[in-house]
């Protein structure tokens, strides 16, 4: 089956395909170079991907900040797998860049390459999401949301919601969660839930909760699915605004109205879903700020430094209910 | 016991286990859906959960069924992923650009583009292969890797979001009642099982796959089939990324069709097509794809809790394979749903010569080298 001349070209094959998985995603931006001389800080920044709105805006907000600064960032993509992002700080690393920074994809697993990276003394930064690790010096600061607090608030503004709809008797939920095993995804959830058992704990159930993977077609698959199974939700959490996006059109499928049938609160902030919200189609939008290059550039300075930073630095986000949805929408950047 | 012929024969027909797998997936949801079954008109269009299954599961058939050719051929593609999410950003990027994103006219420019892209994939992937020799688990990975990456660049990373309603029938829409993607899938399995059918072309298919050299020394040209199969698949993919993109109306690079080859191998195998090449299911790889959807649905209506849905299709996976396998059967259940015949030469599953079609039902049966 398998002569020598098919397994030779299958072996240029994968070096061609593995070639270009390193090479497609890497993305030097050099713009420090021309700054006064003097090195320009090389800051490696591994971004879990670009699954939405939110995170490209993100993106870009990193990158134009590093270019104000004039450092010289390396950028990658880790396309939602940690092990690209593993291999993507294993070669910032191996450059021996001034500072890592990077927005874990997943909670754990980072152990090995954050030790590898203290072992060479490279400070490493956490932007948006965070981490559990054994050790805690193996990262510098946290740049980023409280993700547990926007659960929180999800749940409080849900209150607002609710009085407002005028809405009795019991708050059937239907949570739509995030990526599992993702920060956000389990912290939104808890803050959420604790909002619900301290002050709720009779009137409003989650009755059904499940992954929609962040994305809106898995929000409108999902969704789908609760309204048959559980037609009388009248209240959709979902942990960002691209699910819920994808939720409205399996509500307005299923002949309900979004909005008023079934009251929706979701978190992030992001255009699509500021839009959504000026039609009266969700109720609530608890914020979450991706534009945190610049704060992510001053600490950068200040490590580089040595100087001492707080652990955590969190972003500064807002609360929107629909009737400020029409005068926020023109300010949304992302 | 004894078994009447009847009944026996029924059990070896192909089909059976996917369809009796399909059959208690549906049921089990029927203590926790009530009305799991009923289907009521809301808005002027039927509603109902096996309306759902088969509105979310017409990209999976689609894409599916371009596999099962491509399969067939001993081959398998891992790109349908990446041209879904090509297929997709294209379209949606052209129409976004549209002054007037309702004109009808666009949208099919935009559609032909998707389309044209899918096919330029397809001829990628078959020149690789059946060209240049290589094998296709590598041939197709490139453009699963490098496919996404282009379908980002197209839509700059961010998820466009068009307000097109012509362009929302094709995956969202409804049409006499029903959603407009069940009219286009079942175009796309008639035409596929009236030309692999009712022409030799699915004979030819399956003597490539057999055994690629012997056919062309009999006369057939191998290459040029595999060419085809392997377009015939991007175009499927294609279809069912225009299906995706218009059903959320976003291109999404990045996630869009993520993970779809997988499923769609699955739901060729669970459909009783030999990885191997040589013979092949349409019909099977229907069931198959409704099978995966439907356990996808099932997950969200039982309440399996989000951090064992993965264990838990993969127990239903391993249950259905297990099945399927006629020497498990055997074991299990002794000799009533067993074997039947077996054929001597190396012939490892049990299915009937592939699909309904009378013509060719006296096909011989081909040799898996």
């Amino acid at each position: 089956m398998l002569n020598r001349r098919n397994f030779l070209t299958a072996a240029v094959g994968v070096a061609a395909a593995t070639g270009l998985a390193a090479c497609a995603k890497e993305d030097d931006s050099s713009s420090g170079s021309t700054s006064g001389g003097s090195k320009a800080i090389v800051l490696g920044f591994s971004q879990v991907g670009s699954e939405s709105g939110w995170r490209s805006a993100n993106t870009d907000s990193v990158k134009s900040a590093a270019k104000e600064a004039g450092y010289t960032l390396k950028f990658s993509d880790a396309q939602q797998k940690q092990e690209n992002q593993i291999s993507a700080i294993r070669s910032y690393i191996t450059q021996g860049v001034d500072v890592i920074a990077f927005s874990p994809v997943v909670v754990t697993g980072w152990d090995a390459v954050l030790k590898e990276a203290k072992a060479k003394k490279i400070p490493v930064v956490l932007t948006d999401r965070s981490v559990e690790t054994s050790d805690e010096s193996l990262y510098v600061t946290l740049v980023g949301s409280d993700f547990t607090d926007e659960g929180r608030r999800a749940g409080k503004i849900l209150e607002k919601v609710i009085a407002k709809a005028g809405l009795k008797g019991d708050v059937k939920i239907a949570q739509l969660e995030g990526t599992t095993g993702a920060a956000p995804a389990i912290e939104r959830a808890k803050g959420f839930k604790e909002v619900m058992d301290a002050d709720h704990a009779d009137d409003w159930k989650i009755v059904v909760s499940q992954t929609g993977d962040f994305t809106r077609a898995g929000g409108k698959q999902v969704m789908a699915a609760f309204l048959q199974s559980n037609p009388d939700i009248n209240v959709l959490f979902a942990h960002n605004d691209d699910m819920g996006i994808g939720a409205i059109q399996a509500i307005e499928a299923a002949g309900k109205k979004p909005g008023k049938d079934i009251l929706i609160v979701t978190i992030d902030g992001v255009k699509d879903g500021f839009i959504a919200m000026s039609e009266g189609k969700i109720n609530a939008i608890v914020e979450c700020n991706p534009l945190l290059g610049p704060q992510l550039m001053e600490v950068v300075q200040k490590v580089k430094n040595g100087e001492t930073v707080e652990r955590w630095i969190k972003t500064k986000e807002g609360d929107f209910m629909q009737d400020q949805a029409a005068a926020a929408l023109p300010t949304r950047k992302y | 016991m004894t078994t009447t012929p009847r009944l026996r024969a029924l059990t070896q027909h192909h089909l059976f286990w996917p369809v009796a797998v399909l059959v208690v997936l549906l049921l089990i949801n029927v203590p926790f859906t009530p009305d799991f079954f009923s289907i009521k008109m809301t808005d002027g269009h039927l509603y109902g959960s096996l309306v759902s299954i088969v509105l979310f599961g017409s990209p999976l058939i689609l894409v599916a069924v371009g596999m099962t050719l491509v399969i067939a051929t001993g081959g398998i593609d891992l790109s349908v992923g990446a041209v879904v999410a090509i297929t997709g950003a294209l379209t949606c990027s052209y129409i976004s650009d549209q002054s007037d994103q309702g004109a009808l006219a666009g949208v099919f420019l935009a559609m032909g583009i998707g389309l044209v892209a899918a096919v330029v994939c397809g001829l990628w992937n078959g020149f690789l292969v059946a060209r240049m020799g290589i094998q296709p688990i590598i041939a197709t990975l490139i453009i699963m890797v490098a496919g996404r990456g282009v379908a980002q660049l197209i839509t700059d990373g961010q998820i466009i979001t068009i307000n097109s309603e012509p362009y929302k029938l094709i995956g969202g829409g409804y049409w006499l009642t029903l959603p407009f993607s069940i009219f286009v899938v079942a175009a796309v399995v008639a035409v596929t099982v009236a030309l692999t059918r009712k022409t030799a072309l699915g004979l030819l298919v399956e003597s490539v796959g057999g055994n690629a050299e012997a056919s062309r020394l009999v006369g057939i040209r191998s290459r040029r089939i595999k060419i085809m199969c392997y377009v015939f698949c991007a175009l499927c993919a294609g279809i069912a990324g225009l299906m995706i993109s218009s059903n959320t109306s976003a291109a999404d690079g990045n996630n869009a069709g993520l993970w779809i080859e997988l499923d769609a191998i699955l739901a060729v195998v669970i459909g009783g097509t030999s990885l191997l090449g040589g013979r092949f299911s349409i019909g099977g790889t229907v069931v198959g794809a409704l099978v995966i959807q439907t356990l996808t649905t099932t997950i969200y209506t039982i309440g399996v809790p989000t951090q064992t849905n993965l264990v838990f299709k993969a127990a239903v996976v391993i249950v259905v394979c297990l099945l399927q396998s006629p020497k498990f059967r055997a074991k299990v259940f002794g000799n009533k749903f067993g074997p039947g015949k077996r054929t001597k030469g190396g012939d490892t599953t049990s299915t009937a010569p592939a699909d309904a079609a009378p013509t060719t039902t006296a096909a011989p049966k081909m040799e898996v080298s």
